[in-house]
């Protein structure tokens, strides 16, 4: 059962990347990069990881897509233009690192293997949202206060680029 | 899990998306006559007695309308953009509970901390991430209005969909702060669990009632409804985004609005109003039990709790038609003001009030209490300074007009 969910939910993934990719329209493209986001929602869901299905859905389909589109939309760039790429030259590249971080992904992930998933009590505890947090607020607290300050950064650089060229 | 106990969650589904699909259609109907009441109208009355065939009438006639696709709209996106609008409308009643009717046949277990003993027939399933749940299906409602917009090929229904787009995602971090202050009062995500907390005359709004104020703006908002519908503004924009639409796809844009509306009143309800509880409802459980054992108690008490539920929603129903009767619509830049410099600022505060007393104050009733007279006074300092009046000599006054023919 779990097995034929999982097989379902990839192929409909990787259908979803793929397709994104090759869609000569911007909007559908966002629309399959949708539809694959909502797919690893469900490969979360089927891993027991109900709290990142819920982030993943929030955070990438809810917000970063919306946005995605939002700015499609308004700029009216859903076509794609005739114009020569002039960044060809990214192509072989983006293939080649693609290829070297499924290699390497493949290699780490065969390694870690032979780690049983974690079952009964210890599941329970694994899921739920209250021990992400702690967890957060102890092992993982450096990475999780760098990663609220470049947020912050992120804050402050709006401001500062939306005030460019306005008298005060 | 055997058999039945997935048949009893496919009745269950059923149950439900029927209920509210009904539910839709009576609250056109309610809409409708009780708009026209208020505007000293009478309202649509001559299908049925009392108009009670109304919203049967209006099934008919938008199954039996011409299904057109305009010619250069994206026909793809465009079929699919109402079914991406219901969706999200129906999936989300899947974690709120209606009541507690417990199929173990024990009332008190309604309120145990500890779940064991529950099977609540009235709650679809208790996600132990309800809420968030929650959010991450509101916030991918936007998508069915947005495509629309776009696929529709028409200048009018692209602002709509562009207006419907920024105002959601401007009032979606207030709305999720209003229910992020709730989670903390409550520590928990489940919201049968919130419920359940909620036991007594202790109802969420008196430690939450600058969270309520919050969340009803901002829920409202994010239904696009009166006063915040500049989505479907029609003279600005003939229709919104679903001007090129009709037959049953605009139907089911308009059942996607009204189903999300008594969704996020089901949701006030059981942040703010106690959910199915109120004042004396255990009692009634003790004494039935007493009288007639425990199949009869908990059968009683889950009636009665459904009961107490879907009047309090119908409350909220209620107050959302007359807020429509009497508010004029906000402009768009007063809109984007609201959202972002008043409710945004207030929704973090509040977060930040409910953080502090909490941990300072451990005793349930003194730090509701404390909440509740600082979330008021927050909210009588904001109003006042938002009603600050524009300086005199800032405002013209008609009768100051010189009008050329007055002159002579």
């Amino acid at each position: 059962m779990e097995l034929i969910l999982f097989l379902i939910t990839a192929a409909v993934a990787i259908a979803g990347a793929v397709a994104m990719l090759i869609s000569r329209n911007a909007v559908h493209s966002a629309l399959f990069l949708l539809l694959n986001f909502g797919a690893i929602a469900v490969l979360f869901l089927l891993l027991r990881a109900p709290f990142l299905f819920a982030i993943q859905l929030t955070v990438y389909a809810g917000a970063i897509m919306v946005l995605f589109l939002f700015v499609v939309m308004l700029l009216g760039a859903e076509k794609v233009e005739d114009a020569p790429d002039r960044i060809a030259w990214q192509q072989p590249l983006a293939l080649l690192l693609g290829l070297a971080l499924l290699i390497v992904s493949v290699v780490v992930g065969l390694g870690s293997a032979t780690t049983p998933p974690p079952d009964g009590e210890e599941l329970i505890k694994f899921s739920d949202p209250r021990s992400l947090g702690e967890l957060l607020f102890t092992d993982y607290l450096l990475p999780f206060e760098i990663t609220g300050f470049i947020l912050l950064i992120a804050v402050i650089g709006v401001v500062v680029l939306s005030q460019r060229g306005r008298k005060i | 899990m055997d058999w039945l106990t997935i048949l009893i969650i496919v009745i269950q589904c059923f149950v439900i998306t029927l209920a509210v699909t009904t539910a839709f259609a009576y609250l056109t109907l309610f809409e409708r006559r009780l708009l026209a009441r208020l505007q000293n109208r009478v309202g649509p009355n001559r299908a049925g007695p009392g108009g009670f065939l109304q919203p049967a009438a209006d099934a008919v006639k938008l199954f039996f309308k011409e299904d057109i696709v305009p010619a250069l709209a994206d026909k793809p996106v465009y079929l699919l953009a109402p079914a991406l609008a219901v969706i999200p409308a129906l999936i989300i009643w899947a974690v709120i509970p209606f009541g507690c009717l417990n199929l173990n046949w024990d009332y008190q277990a309604c309120y145990d901390p500890d779940r064991s003993n529950l099977w609540n027939i009235l709650q679809i399933t208790d996600l132990n991430i309800g809420i968030l749940y929650v959010l991450a299906v509101t916030s991918i409602g936007v998508y069915g209005i947005t495509l629309a917009g776009w696929a529709s090929n028409n200048k009018y229904s692209m602002l709509g969909g562009i207006r419907s787009s920024a105002q959601l995602i401007s009032y979606e971090l207030a709305l999720g702060c209003a229910i992020l202050s709730v989670v903390m009062t409550y520590g928990t995500f489940s919201m049968h669990e919130i419920v359940s907390q909620q036991r007594g005359w202790l109802w969420g709004i008196i430690p939450q009632l600058l969270g309520f104020v919050i969340y009803m703006i901002a829920a409202t908002a994010e239904v696009v409804r009166a006063p915040f519908d500049l989505v479907e503004a029609e003279q600005e924009l003939t229709g919104g985004y679903n001007t090129e639409y009709g037959s049953m796809k605009f139907a089911l844009f308009f059942m996607a609005e009204y189903i999300k509306l008594i969704a996020i009143s089901a949701l006030a309800v059981i942040f703010f109003f106690g959910g199915w509880h109120f004042p004396g409802l255990d009692i009634l459980g003790r004494e039935v039990t007493a009288l007639a054992g425990p199949v009869v108690g908990s059968i009683v008490f889950g009636i009665v709790s459904l009961g107490a539920f879907l009047l309090k929603v119908t409350i909220f129903l209620f107050i959302s038609v007359w807020v429509r009767a009497s508010w004029p619509r906000l402009r768009y830049d007063r809109l984007m003001d609201l959202g972002w410099k008043w409710l945004l600022p207030l929704g973090l505060l509040n977060l930040v009030y409910t953080t502090v007393v909490i941990v300072l104050i451990p005793d349930r009733v003194v730090h509701s209490w404390i909440l509740f007279g600082l979330g008021a006074l927050t909210l009588a300092i904001a109003i006042g300074i938002n009603r600050v009046p524009k300086p005199v000599d800032n405002v013209t006054f008609v009768n100051d007009i010189q009008l050329p023919s007055s002159q002579g």
